[in-house]
């Protein structure tokens, strides 16, 4: 199958890891990965933020870039919450500019666009990749992948597919770590407050690696628990699953 | 649609929906307090995987959310027919039926009809409309007593406090607290009375069994009210409802025009809703329905106050009016990250949580960025519990975005401030690859502030909110970008 990578602004800036992952995993299950240059942000910060006049642009980029460039059968991007953008609010952006022929655009993009997750169990019918991760991992359902697409334990699914790893569940996963993209900057005190809650049932998990399918949420346990020292890393979902036995520098 | 209602267009709701601080204000305030916190936490937790429990006896549980929505947004779509036919039929059946365009006339009226029975005392059954409209605060005023029957508002008002949470007001308060408020306030407790729930309980039932017996006025709210037949309904879990609607000799009734429902059949649909999302109880243990008036039993003069108090405001956004199909059962609150931190009274108004996030902005309208209102949109991280918990599936997160949207919007024609300077940078730089890739590159001198460890410690403002709890990953030697057109470059085409 021919898959169109949207490695998200964040993973694309700050995480390459995430979206190199997506890209070895993908091919190393007999795909081809097409990357369309064009593409950049979601524009979900600027929706979530209420800034939809500014996010208009963005979502006719996003429609742009993945109609130019290579063609493909279905896309993919290694974060619930980008996903989640492109298939809840595209349209809806679109729709109150009243720019009809712009959301059905959207929509037709959407319907072709997975989480990562998604795209392994949904479409490409894999539970498992051929991972070997020897670390004990506790996975955060991240709040966008559970409840606004729904992907269920389709992640749990993948993880415990993986050779070598011990998989500890998470107290309380379904709580909000609370980052909200700019909440975590308006509300910074009860946002620190909610990690204080998320850190302490990843501590007492015991477990080495804290996964998600969320670079953004990473980024905000990742910061709280590199600032506690506590030794527990952040690792994204996509890694984990990319990893194998093999020894070497991967890509 | 038109929702004219015979009232000006615009009319702003007013009373306890407005608080005097930002959210983020209020909330370090409370944040602070680890007491509140702990008590919060185990209540909210406790509540919570309870409901979970009860919903999941259910089978049908969604059709039953579905049907509950469609229910009230049949209301909202001919909410005018229906007051008209509401109020028609109270009137057949000998009650009286008062319009109240907002909260200072809802309590003017309810405050003539006291006076006019002579009593300088009434009972209260628990009612969100009255804390909203302050009316306790303005009887008070007027020289008449209001005594709240229900437990939980028993405490707050004992306490000279606020209600904290829509159906558990006291949730703040443990019972070590609320032995202390017992025996500061109530005449004639056992000094010796232990922290003990049932002594405690015991106390508040002796102390209202008095005023039970001596009151000859009742002011209640509604859960429901019934357009085709006038009956009110009122659902509660202690029989002191009971006693206010069956005692007095009046019976004065404040209700929001949104509390309606079609026929009586209807309500079996919210029976089942409403309990269990709110209580966590397969049936609540007293439903009251009172129609009109009935010689010789029960109140004999009757009274309806509809008040508006902005709701046709919200009823005129049509995103923004699914918001007035809240039946007040509390569930958003209870499984709220946000709200389970920061506590009710951060929300400044008698409506917290995720409800009153969409809510009190609607009724009282925004008069800028520095209105208290405007910062409760922005009290979440739309992580969407709210949307799942709620028993007549309002989608709390998109009128949360809805609401922003509007706010961003309104303030368009100011000069920009701060965020709004940094989300159009954002957008110019998104809004292509070539530029993105640029400030990529930049943005890449970040590492020298990462050092060795490739960890950023501290920002100026407004970064330095992050920075304050939180490190921040250096920018990486090599974006995607970079990585994808060193190892893919010839693919890309």
């Amino acid at each position: 199958m021919r898959i169109a990578l949207f490695a998200t602004c964040l993973a694309d800036a700050l995480f390459p890891e995430c979206a190199t992952a997506t890209v070895r995993l993908l091919e190393r299950l007999g795909h081809e990965v097409v990357f369309p240059p064009k593409q950049t942000c979601c524009g979900q910060m600027h929706v979530n933020t209420g800034y939809q006049a500014e996010a208009l642009p963005l979502v006719r980029h996003h429609v742009e870039a993945f109609e130019s460039g290579p063609s493909w059968d279905v896309a993919v991007a290694p974060s619930g919450s980008c996903v989640g953008s492109v298939r809840h609010q595209h349209a809806m952006v679109a729709r109150r500019y009243g720019d009809e022929s712009l959301a059905s655009r959207a929509e037709e993009i959407a319907s072709r666009t997975y989480e990562l997750s998604e795209l392994l169990v949904d479409v490409l019918g894999v539970t498992d990749v051929g991972a070997y991760y020897p670390h004990r991992v506790t996975y955060h359902p991240t709040c966008h992948s559970l409840r606004m697409l729904r992907v269920a334990d389709k992640p749990l699914q993948l993880l415990r597919a993986v050779r070598g790893m011990t998989l500890i569940e998470l107290p309380a996963a379904e709580s909000c770590c609370g980052f909200g993209g700019t909440f975590a900057l308006k509300n910074s005190e009860t946002s620190t407050a909610m990690l204080a809650d998320k850190m302490g049932n990843v501590l007492s998990t015991g477990a080495e690696v804290c996964s998600a399918g969320d670079s953004s949420c990473l980024m905000h346990i990742g910061g709280g628990l590199s600032r506690l020292r506590s030794g527990v890393r952040t690792v994204h979902l996509a890694e984990i699953l990319a990893s194998t036995e093999k020894i070497g520098s991967p890509a | 649609m038109t929702t004219f209602l015979g009232t000006p267009t615009f009319q702003a709701g007013a009373g306890n929906i407005r608080g005097t601080e930002s959210f983020p204000d209020a909330a370090r305030k409370s944040l602070a307090d680890t007491q509140l916190r702990a008590n919060l936490g185990a209540a909210t937790t406790t509540i919570r995987n309870k409901r979970i429990a009860a919903v999941a006896e259910v089978d049908d549980w969604e059709d039953l959310r579905r049907a509950g929505s469609a229910l009230k947004a049949d209301v909202m779509a001919r909410l005018p027919e229906l007051l008209v036919q509401f109020e028609e039929n109270v009137t057949a059946r000998g009650g009286a039926v008062h319009w109240a365009r907002d909260a200072e006339e809802a309590n003017r009226v309810v405050t003539d009809l006291v006076r006019a029975t002579g009593s300088d005392e009434v009972v209260k059954v628990k009612s969100m409309a009255t804390q909203e409209t302050g009316l306790n605060e303005h009887l008070e005023e007027n020289g008449i007593a209001a005594i709240e029957t229900d437990l939980a508002e028993l405490i707050v008002q004992l306490g000279e406090d606020k209600p904290s949470h829509i159906l558990v007001p006291a949730i703040h308060r443990n019972r070590a607290e609320i032995r202390e408020i017992f025996l500061k306030a109530m005449p004639g407790i056992d000094p010796d009375i232990t922290d003990d729930p049932r002594a405690l309980a015991m106390a508040a039932r002796a102390h209202l069994r008095r005023k039970f017996l001596s009151a000859k006025v009742a002011v209640s709210g509604a859960n429901f009210g019934v357009a085709e037949t006038g009956t009110l309904a009122v659902v509660e879990s202690e029989g002191n409802g009971r006693m206010c609607l069956t005692l007095p000799d009046t019976l004065i009734t404040l209700m929001g025009i949104e509390k309606l429902v079609p026929s009586f059949t209807d309500l079996e649909v919210f029976m089942q809703l409403l309990p269990r999302s709110s209580t966590a109880e397969r049936m609540n243990p007293y439903t009251s329905m009172w129609t009109g008036v009935h010689p010789g039993d029960g109140p004999q003069n009757f009274h309806v106050v509809l008040l508006d108090n902005g709701r046709t405001n919200v009823l005129a956004d049509d995103v923004g009016r699914s918001a007035l199909h809240c039946i007040r059962c509390s569930a958003c609150l209870n499984v709220c990250p946000v709200y389970e931190r920061a506590g009710g009274h951060a929300y400044g108004s008698v409506y917290p949580g995720p409800i009153g996030a969409i809510l009190s902005p609607q009724l009282t309208g925004t008069t800028g960025h520095d209105d208290p209102n405007a910062s409760l949109p922005y009290a979440s991280t739309l992580c969407g519990a709210c949307f799942d918990a709620c028993p007549v599936r309002i989608d709390i997160p998109g009128i949360l975005v809805h609401l922003r949207a509007e706010q961003v919007d309104s303030e368009r024609r100011g000069l920009p401030g701060g965020q709004d300077l940094a989300m159009k940078a954002a957008g110019f730089v998104m809004g292509s690859e070539k530029r993105f890739a640029a400030v990529e590159t930049v943005s890449k001198v970040g590492r020298v502030l990462g050092g060795k460890k490739g960890r950023i410690t501290s920002l100026p403002y407004p970064a330095s909110k992050w920075t304050a709890s939180r490190d921040l990953p250096a920018p990486p030697k090599e974006t995607f970008r970079q990585w994808w057109a060193r190892t893919h470059e010839d693919t890309t085409r």
